[in-house]
């Protein structure tokens, strides 16, 4: 609309372009990380092929690596704490947008602020020192005694543990699945909710009829964008997860994580082939987080296009 | 549908339905806040006591009392301060071009790229910054973790000043312009400084989580236990850093390592209330 008036105006055009040009540096960067993965990852890539990525292997002795372990423990934690988070963070959600006065809510929202922003090697040290322990004493010898005869209980508890990491990861990924859930749930039209409170309907029976299926898919680009941040997690779980790169079976084993792995190893690697490798495991990793983030923004940005699931 | 047309019998069940989930909901909450009571609280209990004046002044040292982190206090402020300084203007100025000009293809792409960055795992941007600088030059420094931070913090700025900006009332572009002043000093000198307030949160906020991160600065600034001030070359320790390192060993070396982590919390908790205080005071109109 103003277009016209800037036309001839030297400034207006200099500034413009200075600002596309800084803008091009972000798109720019993340064409330059793809490809240095890429380029770096090589000797992995040549020497294990694409069966790198269903390879359980992961040997120094014979330096031949697969990614399957880390991929694994990295789908098994995050997937157990999404499963926790979820839940949690929707009921805080629907707290915050449908119960809470305003007060309460600039209050509560603070403190989700806070849990969001504890820098990840707080959550590390506080898990490993004080949560692991606490679980050993007080949560896992009740798990054992009653479902201890399960495979996925069995086996004695060291600190860290896959267990031990999934609890911790719920815990960090809470606070992102709850407070943009409430920002999808703030932006379902009232009229939706005083429609079905018209009809007698009690506030329960309101969300979960008239505001839960308007806002589905927002909650669940937050559940993803909860478990993107749960996949990219490194290191705190450096921390809780015990760096153990093998196909464990029970919660109670301990496990390696693709973030993890990278940057339990990384730093110490005196080989080429592994340091190749955790670099390919990172490519892997940024495509995977790259893959959920975009499917999240996807769905959150989608809403209030088309609401959805009224009529069912 | 059936549930709320049934007949009045199902009343009574609906109501008891609604106070259980409302409970539910409660429950929640209160689960959130537990896990935060306790990570401040053990935090303090066990950092606190570490907080002596050696613990402002000396340097790091794996035996004896654990010493200080005063290099890495200094080493983050460098490292953080040089993130800020290369990611805030770009930050800003696209976020700008994203508010003001963005209506159009490459706008969208923009964002969209921006909020898929704001999950990147930081740990990956460590590893190319060491395959791109470590790598080129065979040493460590700062400069390469500022350069990861700044990574990060690029996309958080850019989408948090659009956001901002957005909100300014095109009232206010519209009356600059209509005075004939030209549209880039519009935004310079009416819609910034209407907006600023927002952007500093915003900046602030950034910052905050770039002066926690340890991923992106363990294989490209490494770490050390004196005091390095030439952002240019050598090791530099950061206070993420040394609590990693710090927290391997036990006893009064561990007590210096939840010091470090008491001190992290501090500075997150003051930056979001100060970023939350200048948003509340001086917000948009």
């Amino acid at each position: 609309m103003f277009k016209k008036l800037g036309k001839g105006n030297k400034g207006d055009k200099i500034f413009q372009g200075l600002t596309l040009l800084l803008s091009c540096i972000l798109p720019l960067t993340i064409i330059t990380i793809f490809v240095i993965l890429w380029r770096q990852s090589e000797i992995s890539r040549e020497m294990f092929g694409i069966s790198f990525l269903w390879d359980p292997t992961w040997s120094n002795g014979d330096q031949v690596f697969g990614a399957l372990t880390v991929i694994y423990g990295t789908l098994a934690t995050s997937g157990i704490a999404i499963l926790l988070a979820a839940p949690v963070g929707l009921g805080i959600a629907a707290y915050l947008a449908e119960i809470a006065s305003p007060r309460i809510n600039a209050v509560m929202g603070f403190i989700v602020e806070i849990l969001a922003a504890i820098p990840s090697i707080v959550y590390g040290i506080w898990g490993f020192f004080v949560f692991a322990p606490f679980l050993r004493d007080w949560v896992v010898p009740p798990i054992q005694a009653t479902l201890g005869w399960t495979p996925i209980f069995s086996g004695s508890f060291a600190l860290s543990t896959v267990f031990t990491a999934s609890l911790v990861l719920s815990v960090m990924i809470l606070p992102t699945v709850a407070s943009i859930s409430r920002d999808v749930l703030n932006a379902v039209p009232n009229t939706q909710r005083e429609g079905m409170l018209a009809l007698g309907a009690t506030r329960w029976e309101t969300f979960r009829t008239a505001v839960l299926p308007y806002a589905r898919n927002g909650v669940l680009g937050a559940v993803l964008l909860g478990l993107g941040r749960a996949v990219g997690e490194t290191i705190a779980l450096t921390y809780v997860l015990g760096n153990a790169q093998v196909m464990f079976t029970s919660l109670f084993q301990q496990g390696s994580s693709m973030a993890q792995a990278i940057a339990s190893l990384f730093g110490t690697s005196t080989s080429d082939v592994l340091r190749s490798s955790l670099l390919e495991i990172g490519l892997i990793l940024f495509l995977i987080t790259f893959l959920i983030n975009v499917g999240a923004r996807l769905l959150v940005a989608g809403l209030g296009r088309q609401p959805s699931g009224i009529n069912t | 549908m059936s549930s709320v047309t049934q007949r009045s019998g199902g009343y009574r069940r609906r109501r008891i339905t609604d106070k259980i989930m409302t409970i539910v909901a409660y429950a929640c909450t209160v689960i959130a806040v537990i896990p935060l009571a306790a990570i401040i609280f053990e935090t303090v209990r066990r950092g606190l006591p570490a907080w002596d004046a050696d613990f402002f002044t000396g340097l790091p040292s794996t035996y004896g009392d654990g010493g200080g982190v005063s290099n890495a206090i200094i080493g983050s402020l460098i490292i953080v301060g040089i993130a800020a300084l290369m990611a805030i203007p770009v930050g800003v100025l696209s976020g700008i071009y994203l508010a003001e000009y963005g209506n159009n293809r490459f706008g969208d792409a923009l964002r969209f790229v921006a909020d898929v960055m704001t999950g990147a795992p930081s740990v990956v941007i460590g590893i190319v910054g060491y395959g791109v600088f470590v790598v080129a030059t065979g040493n460590n420094a700062a400069i390469f973790g500022s350069v990861a931070l700044a990574i990060l913090m690029l996309p958080v700025i850019t989408r948090a000043t659009e956001e901002i900006i957005a909100l300014v009332p095109s009232d206010l572009r519209e009356a600059s312009l209509a005075l004939g002043v030209p549209r880039w000093k519009t935004i310079l000198r009416v819609v910034v400084p209407t907006a600023l307030s927002g952007i500093v949160t915003g900046v602030i906020l950034a910052t905050a989580r770039a002066a926690g991160e340890t991923a992106p600065l363990l294989f490209t600034v490494g770490t050390n236990s004196f005091t390095n001030l030439n952002p240019f070359e050598g090791a530099m320790a950061a206070l993420p850093v040394v609590v990693y390192t710090q927290s391997a060993y036990r006893g009064d070396v561990l007590e210096t390592a939840w010091g470090g982590a008491l001190l992290l919390l501090v500075m997150v908790v003051l930056l979001n209330l100060t970023a939350r205080i200048i948003f509340r005071g001086r917000s948009i109109r």
